[in-house]
């Protein structure tokens, strides 16, 4: 992936000496042309084409932005409920991700969640322990978030 | 030179987005004092405050952007630290309140947390066990 991105610079670069011009815009429009040529030529590099992890990259962080505003509203109806009636939890949740990154990743999205905080990882990392503020109603909406979160972050990683 | 309607819109969003913003942190004040316990209290404290302080600071970017005409980066650095960093502080909390053996609310329903650590307990003083008999 980073080969495939340094070889886009490079390609920006001899586009700005081909031309003679040496502001941003003709960066920019040497790197569009360069990130053509790249994915036209992808198969001869190692890896998949490197601008297909940028949008998933950058959806990702898109959907850190909605949950939060999410969770926002959520905690704060509960704030203002009348009667203190919700059930907290603690609850396990197994998960499949390798890696400290992808785990950390995971974490801090669980975090920011409606209604979920992050509270112990267990020593072989194949467990997070999370702390729910209304664990009844919110379980199995809670495991499908999850796994959307666990895909976004793979096709991030993988 | 930026029009005067430009101006005057991004004067009003930017006074939504404060007033939105210290609602918020009032909220999660609010909720700071209101919560039974720790835990409950600190999903008052990541969230809601978080989203607050980031709006604060986005309504401060768009003003010094649009009505002096600068580009503020250490507030867009200030909004990706906090963005990063609150999490990973309620998560400590929480953590280190646990590992002290902070009380959960009465009418917390599950602890799975627990049931682990006692069996992962069990397994150790079994090892331990077998060890010293082998010795």
């Amino acid at each position: 992936m980073a080969v495939q991105v340094l070889l886009n610079f490079l390609l920006a670069f001899i586009w700005m000496f081909l031309n003679q011009s040496w502001d941003p815009v003709t960066f920019i429009l040497g790197y569009i042309i360069g990130l053509g040529l790249i994915y036209f030529l992808h198969r001869f590099l190692q890896g998949p084409f490197y601008f297909k992890r940028v949008i998933a990259i950058v959806s990702l962080i898109l959907l850190f932005i909605k949950e939060l505003i999410l969770s926002s509203i959520s905690v704060i109806k509960l704030i203002l409920r009348p009667n203190m009636d919700f059930r907290p939890g603690i609850f396990a949740l197994p998960t499949d991700l390798k890696s400290d990154w992808e785990i950390t990743l995971l974490a801090s999205l669980i975090t920011l969640t409606p209604g979920t905080l992050t509270l112990e990882v267990s020593p072989k990392g194949d467990t997070l322990y999370i702390h729910a503020m209304d664990l009844p109603d919110t379980q199995e909406a809670i495991s499908q978030i999850k796994n959307s979160f666990e895909r976004a972050i793979k096709e991030v990683t993988r | 030179m930026k029009s005067l309607n430009v101006i005057e819109i991004a004067k009003i969003v930017v006074g939504i987005l404060l007033v939105i913003g210290s609602l918020l942190s009032l909220l999660s004040t609010y909720g700071l004092l209101r919560l039974p316990d720790i835990y409950n209290r600190s999903h008052a404290a990541t969230k809601a405050a978080t989203l607050g302080i980031m709006s604060i600071l986005v309504g401060a970017f768009i003003f010094f952007y649009f009505v002096d005409g600068l580009i503020s980066a250490k507030l867009l650095l200030g909004i990706v630290f906090v963005f990063i960093t609150a999490p990973v502080g309620g998560h400590l909390i929480a953590r280190a309140a646990y590992r002290t053996q902070v009380p959960l609310w009465e009418k917390t329903i599950k602890d799975d947390l627990k049931r682990d650590d006692l069996k992962r307990d069990k397994r150790m003083t079994k090892k331990l066990k077998k060890a010293a008999e082998n010795q």
